[in-house]
């Protein structure tokens, strides 16, 4: 009896240490990309950022400040320390605007990401398990989806649905969902011919555990990639749909519709337009540079290259 | 190879047809009333609502609704755009020029760039150079391309005053139009600065609309050069002794070229997402702008159109770039 407890004991601990060396040698590819690590480090100070924005920021989002109206920055000629990054046309102090807008631009990025990676791996599992008609079904409205340049279509949602931040991200999560699709379709029907699979359907694994247990788990890579790939398109697609009015509604301070608002006075006050878009752009760079070092990291076909 | 021809071609039909789908349901998958939506903002009286009822088809059976929405459509019949009260085919082809000749200039800065940087970056791997560029790249490719626009209009027109903020020439000159090409039509008008004042409207909406294919080219070049150096065959180059010149631009980057190829033709798709926002911005008047301003007008029967005729264009370019690459590439003819 205890020898069998020893023995349970020491399954477990080895799979855990198994799991344990896994994370070191991934972390070790990882860290040689030092863009990985920095655009890492930018992303966890960013989520940082928006979970303490009401605390970080110096002023309330949507605080109109009227004897304060279009403020340049502190640095510049006429600004003040009390509006760092100076004020919009409403005299809203354009610091706090950002550091709560991260927020939404974050939540749009792992709502998307989570809808389409759910909705695509659930369509790509049953494409990839079932094949005939119903893989050629499902594959051509995956087709029919990507024919569409993404913005449009998301464009064309919206005009369905209503504009509005929701709206938007069901839009957007609908149209980055078919990339999930292809990757898990692909990766199954390599799976399924390996030997690990006819052994664990020999031993008697019903479908749903040779999908979600014995399968899903081996195609994982590809789509970790994919997904922080979405994660930064969300966020773009988000901002711009907000830029053309179809996306967050004023007064919310999200970046790409304080572009919007922003874009009567590009040449009146150059900080207004300047700030909202360098902070998508350095959002999305830092995830893109995360993805980067992922995809160094999972896919060693592609190491190095 | 006419397997694989046939091959692609019918994946594209269930396609097309999922297209006219998308385009046929979405007047009636909008809130309200299609026929409403159809006609227009203002309201309509009882029986104009019964006439154009009939006209649009909407009392008969939906199946039967959308045989004769394609049946029309493979006639070139789009239906009528209610703000401008032309067909809508007419209005896209007037504008497509428009957005072909600023895709073209924004492919031409994005190839021209993007394939010299990237082949260098390979052979020079791991240099400043390499280093610089692919951080310059990644940059690109994170780019909101919608502010990218704004501030070079901020540096360029606002600063410098060297560019014109919008349009597609100067309102100074005025001549028919003959391919639709600004820049061509102002060579052939004759008329003195035209020429000119052409390129000089198309500089920034072509920067900005290149950016996003210069960074992915860019990068894609560099990964096919650096899998390619990796050959054997470049390696056995070498040993004979062929110059390093030669080997790079002999052996290794006409294989290399093979995914790059591939990678541009995918641009197609994303060329046009772009020129939604940087027609927007530089208020050019091609496909992005007319599509963007008929969604917020709500003439959806442009809309409609315009869905389907830039996902066939779409469509076909990629199965263009499909069929090239199982020319030149046999192992995926015969997979």
């Amino acid at each position: 009896m205890t020898d069998r407890l020893r023995a349970e004991a020491e399954v477990q601990l080895s799979s855990w240490s198994v799991r344990g060396k896994v994370l070191a040698e991934f972390w070790h590819y990882f860290a040689q990309n030092k863009g990985a690590v920095a655009g890492l480090v930018l992303f966890i100070a960013l989520v940082v950022m928006a979970l303490l924005a009401p605390a970080i920021a110096p002023h309330p989002p949507n605080h109109q400040y009227r004897d304060a109206l279009l403020t340049p920055p502190f640095w510049a000629d006429g600004g003040t320390t009390t509006f760092l990054l100076g004020t919009d046309a409403l005299g809203r102090d354009i610091l706090s605007r950002l550091i709560h807008g991260a927020r939404f631009s974050l939540f749009v990025g792992v709502v998307v990401v989570s809808i389409a990676v759910t909705g695509g791996v659930l369509i790509g599992l049953v494409a990839g398990f079932f094949r005939g008609w119903v893989d050629v079904f499902l594959m051509r409205i995956m087709d029919v989806i990507l024919s569409f340049p993404s913005l449009l279509l998301a464009l064309v949602l919206v005009a369905i649905l209503g504009p509005g931040l929701v709206n938007a991200m069901i839009a957007i999560a609908l149209v980055l969902q078919p990339h999930f699709a292809r990757l898990t379709r692909a990766a199954v029907i390599s799976e399924l011919r390996r030997e690990y699979v006819t052994s664990a359907r020999v031993v008697g694994a019903g479908r749903l555990r040779l999908m979600f247990k014995t399968v899903l788990p081996n195609c994982l890579a590809p789509l970790i990639v994919q997904a922080t790939l979405s994660f930064s398109n969300a966020i773009l697609d988000a901002a711009a749909l907000g830029f053309l009015g179809m996306g967050a509604q004023p007064p919310t301070p999200e970046w790409g519709t304080m572009l919007a608002e922003a874009r009567e006075f590009i040449l009146r006050a150059w900080w207004v337009v300047t700030f909202p878009g360098l902070a998508i752009l350095v959002t999305v760079l830092a995830i893109n540079l995360v993805g980067d070092g992922l995809r160094d990291a999972l896919d060693p076909k592609l190491k190095r290259s | 190879m006419l397997k694989f021809i046939a091959g692609r071609l019918g994946l594209i039909i269930p396609t097309f047809i999922g297209i006219t789908l998308v385009a046929f349901l979405f007047p009636r998958a909008l809130p309200g009333d299609p026929v409403l939506m159809l006609a227009g903002e203002r309201g309509v009286q009882p029986e104009r609502y019964q006439q154009l009822m009939v006209q649009f088809g909407f009392d008969r059976p939906i199946w039967e609704q959308y045989l004769v929405y394609v049946g029309n459509m493979l006639q070139g019949d789009f239906g009528v755009s209610f703000s401008t009260k032309r067909p809508v085919l007419d209005d896209f082809l007037n504008l497509f020029p428009a957005t072909l000749e600023l895709s073209i200039f924004a492919m031409i800065f994005a190839i021209a760039i993007g394939i010299p940087a990237g082949i260098l970056a390979a052979v020079k791997r791991g240099s400043v150079f390499d280093q610089a560029a692919m951080g310059v790249a990644l940059t690109g490719y994170s780019m909101p391309i919608f502010w990218w626009g704004l501030l070079l209009i901020i540096l360029f027109s606002g600063v410098l005053g060297w560019t014109p903020v919008s349009g597609r020439i100067s309102l100074m000159y005025f001549f028919p139009s003959v391919t639709g090409f600004m820049t061509i039509d102002a060579l052939l008008s004759g008329e003195p600065g035209a020429f000119k004042s052409a390129v000089s409207h198309l500089i920034l909406p072509t920067i900005v609309l290149g950016t996003i294919p210069l960074a992915v080219i860019a990068r894609q070049t560099r990964s096919a050069m650096l899998e390619v150096l990796a050959e054997d065959y470049v390696r056995t180059a070498r040993a004979k002794g062929m110059s390093p010149r030669r080997v790079i631009g002999l052996h290794a980057l006409r294989n290399a070229m093979i995914p790059v190829i591939t990678t541009i033709g995918l641009q197609v798709g994303v060329l046009f997402a772009g020129a939604i926002l940087t027609e927007s911005i530089f208020s050019w008047p091609g496909i992005g702008k007319w599509m963007i301003d008929s969604i917020s007008r709500r003439d959806y029967t442009v809309v409609q159109g315009g869905l389907v005729l830039i996902a066939g264009i779409v469509m076909l370019v990629n199965l263009v770039v499909d069929l090239l690459y199982g020319l030149i590439n046999p192992r995926i003819r015969h997979q």
